[in-house]
């Protein structure tokens, strides 16, 4: 596969970065995590790099190194807010890039986040997106108390019990996505008439109840907000294994995945282009970006001292599901250029150290990659999907009605 | 003997999904563009107010089962819009109706302890309730809770809410880089809550807020709603607007402070209050007369009366009389996700009284729904709803108002730009902000730790909320 278009760039936005020790780095604002304006901050460099868009992570429980319980470290960044309303409160400081914060469909209404993520749309004129996530940790049921987890130990993750209960957390967010989804259309784009003539404000004709029954649940619709500037803001999802493949091939517009080398991301292209294609979607357009962990220094050398003392500090080496990429910015173009010979269309970049790898990233990367033609030179649109080459899609029952109109002019 | 006067409270409710709000005028603009909500808040910050206010609602209402299409329909989400104004403006409180019924206290409580991060301390929560399986069709759980248990759900709601704002001390951050110490507590956020309604348990995820907690806010006109507002809220907003029963209002709620060891000041009253302004008090009441007819057209009066009536009406006049059934109440209500509709007790009184009034006053079916529905609280030139407003504050009919423009998003142009610097001239009125945080606005002490009263400490009557609906 020869890849014809210009490289997709995001940034994951963490805390201090995803080092566990970035935040004790000389630059870093550990004491503004809860501040907007650091956020602001943020956002602002990543536009300043014609990156498509920023993801905001969250959790509902507090990080912990434990992935059944609370830990008791204090040397680790504790605490965050919530992704969706930073991602509002940076929307209207910024015009183009894309903002996408994760949300977790697990313990969520999908009622609330779809009215949150068209209201976002709107609050940005175009540029939201959500990550959808699950939650499988016993101690954030417990903060919600409706539905219990058992705790998932390492050695038993290939058994049966804990990938069924993996594939329901899944099959869950796959109906959540669908009923947001739902929700986004519920209101056709000519909805609102305000027609003084008749006193209507809106033609009820063309509001939808969206009627999903599920599993989990059942929501009757419409949204109570209109359809959002995009139509259908961007889906994203985050997948290691062939059941988040599976949901981010039928559910979403981008998948994150985490290929270590150029066979692996070729491997795991082709497993999501086949789940697309038994999906029936094999015509739609859906991204997959690697994901990478980035230490970036223009000297040689410095980016892997600089990650050596930083693990020194966290007083063990830093571990993630994604590649660790140490080194310059001029050899992780070569790597970003290398891998999308695999099918990738595009990166998600996890800045190890905030703010200096991701001023990196959009200060010296980002210029690598359009001298070679790779990336933007300026923002070619003005929404995310338009970012992403992805058109505005018509309305899942404004083409229903359409239809029922064709066939009964017969 | 007089008592110092009073300084006022503003605040500005953004036009909601009702027949208040005129759509059909030609400066109407759109309910959902973020750049209505900016004109609106940066108006309400220019004029100094307190803070600006949204509403909810979870479902698109429906009568005699479709949906209601002649009032404003849709509304963006409540936290998203707020932590969007946030960023374009710097002082103004931020005001958001968040139901307790669908959804859960941890949620909540991240969101608006969010909020208050994000804009620096001027977050404050409008707690209601509901309970009808209606809206209950749009979530997880759908209608699982009965009418008589929504108060007692909403005051665990809060009280859980305030457990987990409370959870943090607001010193555990350190964030030291030498040391290697963020955390000073390693159990920092450790909450532990089980009861009825709620059995979670865990380490709330959002450091200590600016305020401490949002600002709380009750809504609810019943006896018990009133002594949830006692007890737990920092401001009531409150529907009285008028002299009398304002004041009747006002020294109710404020005299039932004193039993959970808290004083008047620490809880106020700000009713909603809609206005009309003209450069006359003649040329007012004229616009005030155009404004009514506009917020109830032939069209909206007939469905209106439906309401109460619980029929189909289409066929009246409304510029006739009143009808001389009486309503259907054997049935379901034909209205649906409207709080108003619970006001409709017993229909068959009500119809009565109607009646009545309607001949007395010689009244058509829209005249009269004009005068039941398109009450306006102020008329005048500046200077006269200057001298209302004044009036009633100082008179405790209220400590200040929420105000409820009929047009989106200029509607209160005019009141920034006329009304509020005669209130600073009286020296009424903040003529700038003096601290930062919507507290400070209102006057209200920060808050004390776990310092949620309990109940069975307290003896108090609460009447049960849940007289049958009016379908028995």
């Amino acid at each position: 596969m020869s890849p014809d278009h210009p490289l997709h760039l995001a940034v994951a936005l963490e805390g201090a970065g995803w080092h566990p020790a970035a935040w004790r780095e000389p630059e870093a604002r550990p004491d503004e995590l809860f501040r907007a304006r650091y956020w602001a901050d943020l956002v602002a460099e990543a536009e300043e790099g014609l990156l498509d868009f920023v993801t905001i992570e969250d959790s509902l429980g507090i990080q912990s190194t434990d992935f059944n319980d609370v830990d008791d470290r204090v040397d680790q960044v504790r605490g965050r807010l919530d992704a969706v309303l930073v991602a509002a409160r940076v929307a209207p400081l910024t015009e183009r890039i894309g903002i996408v914060p994760t949300v977790v469909a697990t313990h969520t209404e999908p009622f609330h986040l779809s009215k949150a993520i068209a209201t976002l749309d709107y609050a940005a004129t175009g540029r939201a997106g959500l990550r959808v996530q699950i939650s499988a940790k016993p101690y954030e049921f417990a903060l919600f108390g409706r539905r219990s987890a058992q705790p998932i130990r390492v050695q038993d993750f290939e058994t049966p019990d804990v990938q069924a209960q993996i594939a329901d957390r899944f099959r869950e967010a796959a109906d959540y996505i669908e009923v947001v989804r739902r929700l986004w259309d519920s209101w056709e784009d000519d909805a609102e008439i305000r027609d003084a003539a008749t006193g209507r404000f809106i033609d009820r004709d063309k509001l939808h109840h969206i009627d999903f029954e599920g599993e989990w649940f059942d929501v009757r619709g419409p949204s109570i907000t209109p359809r959002p500037p995009q139509g259908q803001p961007i889906v994203a999802a985050l997948g290691h294994a062939t059941i988040p493949y599976r949901l981010i091939a039928r559910a979403a517009d981008i998948g994150f995945v985490t290929p270590h080398d150029r066979d692996q991301a070729r491997a795991i292209v082709e497993e999501i282009r086949a789940e697309q294609e038994s999906a029936c979607r094999v015509g739609e357009k859906l991204h997959v970006f690697g994901d990478l962990v980035v230490f970036l220094d223009e000297e040689p050398r410095a980016a892997a001292e600089r990650r050596a003392r930083l693990d020194e500090r966290a007083g063990e080496p830093f571990t993630s599901d994604a590649h660790l990429f140490t080194g310059t910015p001029s050899e992780l173009a070569d790597l970003l250029a290398d891998w999308r010979h695999a099918g990738l269309t595009g990166y998600r970049l996890r800045p190890g150290t905030i703010p200096h790898d991701l001023e990196q990233i959009t200060r010296r990367l980002v210029p690598e990659l359009q001298a070679r033609g790779l990336f933007r030179i300026a923002y070619q649109a003005t929404t995310l999907r338009g970012h992403l080459g992805l058109p505005r899609p018509a309305n899942r029952y404004a083409a229903a009605a359409a239809d029922r109109d064709a066939l009964s002019a017969v | 003997m007089t008592k110092p006067a009073k300084q006022i409270h503003l605040a500005a409710h953004f036009p909601g999904v009702n027949n208040t709000t005129v759509w059909s005028d030609p400066a109407a603009g759109s309910h959902i563009d973020f750049e209505s909500f900016k004109h609106f808040a940066q108006t309400a910050e220019r004029a100094k107010f307190d803070f600006v206010f949204l509403a909810e609602g979870l479902r698109l209402r429906e009568q005699g089962g479709h949906i209601y299409d002649l009032d404003v329909v849709g509304r963006p989400d409540t936290f998203t819009v707020l932590a969007a104004l946030a960023a374009v403006t710097e002082r103004i409180g931020l005001t958001g109706t968040i139901n307790s019924t669908f959804n859960e206290p941890y949620e909540v409580a991240r969101q608006f302890a969010s909020l208050d991060h994000l804009s620096d301390g001027r977050a404050a929560w409008n707690v209601v309730t509901s309970w009808d399986a209606f809206t209950g069709e749009n979530f997880r759980r759908g209608g699982f809770l009965a009418e008589q248990d929504r108060y007692g759900r909403a005051e665990t709601f809060l009280r859980t809410a305030w457990e987990l704002f409370d959870s943090w001390d607001g010193h555990e951050i350190l964030a030291d880089k030498e040391s290697g110490v963020f955390l000073t507590d390693p159990k920092a956020g450790s909450f532990e809550h089980r009861d009825r309604h709620f059995d979670i348990a865990g380490r709330f995820n959002v450091p200590t807020p600016p305020q401490g907690r949002p600002v709380i806010f009750q809504a609810g006109d019943s006896d018990a709603g009133r002594e949830f507002a006692a007890s737990a809220a920092d401001a009531v907003f409150g529907r009285h607007s008028a002299l009398e029963r304002g004041r009747a209002f006002y020294s109710d709620v404020k005299g039932r402070l004193a039993k959970y060891g808290r004083a008047r000041e620490d809880l106020l009253i700000l009713p909603a209050a809609t206005f009309v302004l003209g450069d006359t008090d003649a040329e007012a009441r004229e616009l005030a007369h155009d404004v009514r007819r506009a917020q109830v057209s032939g069209q909206s009066a007939i469905k209106l009366l439906e309401q109460l009536w619980n029929r189909d009406l289409s066929a009246y006049d409304p510029d006739g009389p009143l009808p001389d059934s009486d309503p259907d109440v054997s049935g379901d209500s034909i209205s649906k996700g409207r709080a108003a509709d619970r006001l409709h007790r017993d229909r068959i009184a009500v119809a009565n009284e109607w009646r009545e009034q309607a001949r007395a006053e010689n009244l058509s079916i829209r005249e009269l729904m004009i005068d039941k529905a398109a009450r306006q609280s102020f008329i005048g030139s500046p200077e006269s709803v200057a001298a209302q407003i004044d009036e009633l504050v100082q008179a405790d009919a209220a400590d200040g108002f929420i105000l409820v423009p009929h047009i989106t998003p200029g509607g209160l142009d005019g009141f920034a730009d006329k009304v509020v610097p005669i209130l600073q001239e009286r020296g009424r009125f903040r003529a700038d902000y003096q601290g930062t945080t919507l507290r400070h606005h209102l006057g209200l002490a920060a808050p004390r730790k776990h310092r949620y009263p309990d109940r069975s400490e307290v003896e108090v009557e609460v009447e049960p909320v849940a007289v049958a609906g009016a379908a028995s």
